[in-house]
């Protein structure tokens, strides 16, 4: 299914009452089984962005449709991969992966056939029986995103999945997850504030400036795929990722020194 | 020039707490020992203090001929319906309020108004409504655990992390399900401290209400005993009260166990 994001704007109250204007005039569109990485620096509303998609926040201005051939049942069209995994700590492995599929009213056998198949896939075979404190950081992303693949959604969402991890576990991660990818070719929005990780992972980079998040530029990415780890020494990648750099740098700077930035996490 | 060598010394020696196993066990037969001592030589009256080994006997005594047991079953009957209608509703309300922006507007100024009450005030009234055989004794108990059921469930719900709300709602979770499948879960560690609070209530509300009004029972039995001047049978009372209070605590605690097995703290 294709994303299409029509001047979406997104303006909410601090503390103190007055406007802030998080996203304006926000236009772009995920074509079907495209890998679009959503880049810009802290706070410039992405993660707000996602949740106004994921229809977890109400958009002041604007809309988002999905367009494409009709789903069976009610499968769902999105899911997501949260920062925080998001897991809920009183159910096993299993049953975290299960949730989706209860919701959808999914028999439980077949909810057990699906589980297991995306347990696998995700690398999480001899864990189903674990709590999620019981594992480290990089196998309770793993759940999250097995979580999401469960339901079968169209589009995957996926915010800042790996930046709660540790270096190594991310590169091994992003592997993993563009290896998921190129079996099941869902449409992926990935939010990230990594250039790397955009660079390495999508087709297309969409660069968001800082508040108020607009549409700085968007960069298609070059590069073949499969894609691998020993691509982020060509050229290609390099020049790619110095140009949206380029474009973001000032922006980061002014953020770092900006005391008045707001957690993105707010909303 | 001399060469001092400072070798690293572990400096939170003195914030250990070691366990003293042995020491809680002797302070405990210490204290018994104590008591019987001064009972055995005289130097208390048993009229005003019995001996441990003369309660401990009468208790048997009263056990063997089923009067213990008759009492015993009758503050129980109370006890367990008395603190079941209180959680249930505690809960119940404590849920609606905490997530229902509705329920809590009308309910919160009500609970805020009538929590400060010494339930047992309420007793002469429950009698007037509810007669004086065991609904009111139930009624209030019921009222005592209802209150810090209510409020811990509350402020459980209220705790129940909103990420994980969305969460749940981002893979098609409606209200019933995010109450049943991520609030109540997360209300749990709350609504096991406010049965810990509510048992302690619930006792020290059947014993008064069984001194009030009763003809069974072990605050009937207590009362009783005291007033013919029977202070040993008094003391089994209290000590049935002491066991009563302890077991329903270690109960409390091993279900919580047993249902909250993701806790790893």
């Amino acid at each position: 299914m294709r994303v299409v994001v029509e001047r979406l704007g997104k303006t909410y109250h601090d503390r103190q009452g007055r406007d802030v204007v998080a996203l304006r005039q926000v236009d772009f569109a995920v074509e079907t089984r495209e890998f679009v990485a959503l880049l810009g620096p802290s706070g410039c509303g992405k993660s707000t962005l996602l949740g106004i998609i994921a229809g977890l926040l109400p958009p002041s201005a604007g809309r988002v449709y999905f367009e494409g051939e009709p789903r069976p049942g009610r499968a769902p069209v999105t899911a997501t991969v949260f920062q925080e995994f998001a897991l809920f700590p009183w159910r096993t492995v299993r049953a975290n992966v299960e949730f989706g599929l209860e919701e959808l009213g999914v028999s439980g056998s077949e909810r057990a056939e699906r589980a297991r198949r995306y347990l696998d896939m995700t690398g999480l075979a001899g864990f189903e029986g674990k709590y999620p404190h019981q594992l480290s950081g990089g196998m309770r992303q793993r759940v999250g995103i097995a979580r999401a693949l469960a339901v079968e959604p169209a589009v995957l969402l996926l915010d800042e999945p790996f930046s709660a991890l540790d270096a190594q576990t991310r590169t091994l991660m992003m592997d993993e997850l563009l290896g998921i990818w190129e079996r099941t070719r869902q449409t992926i929005l990935y939010v990230t504030h990594n250039i790397q990780e955009a660079v390495f992972m999508a087709d297309r980079v969409i660069v968001l400036s800082r508040r108020p998040g607009e549409v700085l530029d968007t960069v298609p990415i070059a590069l073949p795929r499969p894609r691998r780890e020993s691509q982020q020494g060509d050229p290609v990648f390099v020049q790619t990722a110095d140009r949206i750099w380029g474009l973001i740098k000032s922006q980061a700077q002014a953020a770092l020194l900006d005391d008045q930035t707001v957690t993105e996490r707010e909303g | 020039m001399a060469i001092e060598r400072l070798v690293v010394a572990d400096r939170t020696a003195f914030l250990r707490r070691p366990d003293y196993r042995t020491v809680r066990v002797l302070a405990l037969l210490g204290l018994v020992g104590l008591w019987e001592l001064v009972t055995r030589t005289g130097w208390v009256s048993s009229l005003f203090l019995p001996a441990p080994s003369g309660v401990l006997a009468e208790g048997l005594d009263m056990a063997r001929s089923g009067q213990l047991l008759v009492h015993l079953a009758r503050s129980l009957e109370r006890l367990a319906w008395g603190f079941g209608i209180g959680a249930v509703a505690g809960v119940g309300v404590g849920v609606a309020v905490g997530f229902f922006a509705l329920a809590d507007a009308v309910v919160q100024p009500v609970i805020a108004a009538t929590f400060p009450i010494p339930k047992i005030a309420l007793l002469p009234l429950l009698i007037l409504w509810l007669g004086i055989g065991e609904a009111s004794k139930v009624a209030v108990v019921a009222l005592g655990v209802f209150f810090p059921m209510a409020i811990n469930t509350y402020a459980g719900v209220r705790q129940a992390d909103p990420l994980l709300i969305r969460a749940a709602v981002s893979f098609g979770a409606g209200r019933w399900s995010v109450i049943r499948k991520v609030v109540l879960p997360s209300a749990l560690p709350m609504v096991f401290a406010g049965l810990k609070l509510g048992a302690g209530t619930a006792l020290l509300l059947l014993v008064a209400a069984e001194q009030i009004a009763a003809d069974a029972g072990i605050g009937f039995l207590i009362l009783q005993s005291g007033n013919l001047m029977e202070t040993t049978r008094l003391m089994v009372g209290i000590v049935v009260l002491s066991l009563l209070g302890v077991v329903s605590y270690w109960a409390i605690g091993a279900l919580e166990r047993a249902v909250i097995r993701w806790r790893h703290t």
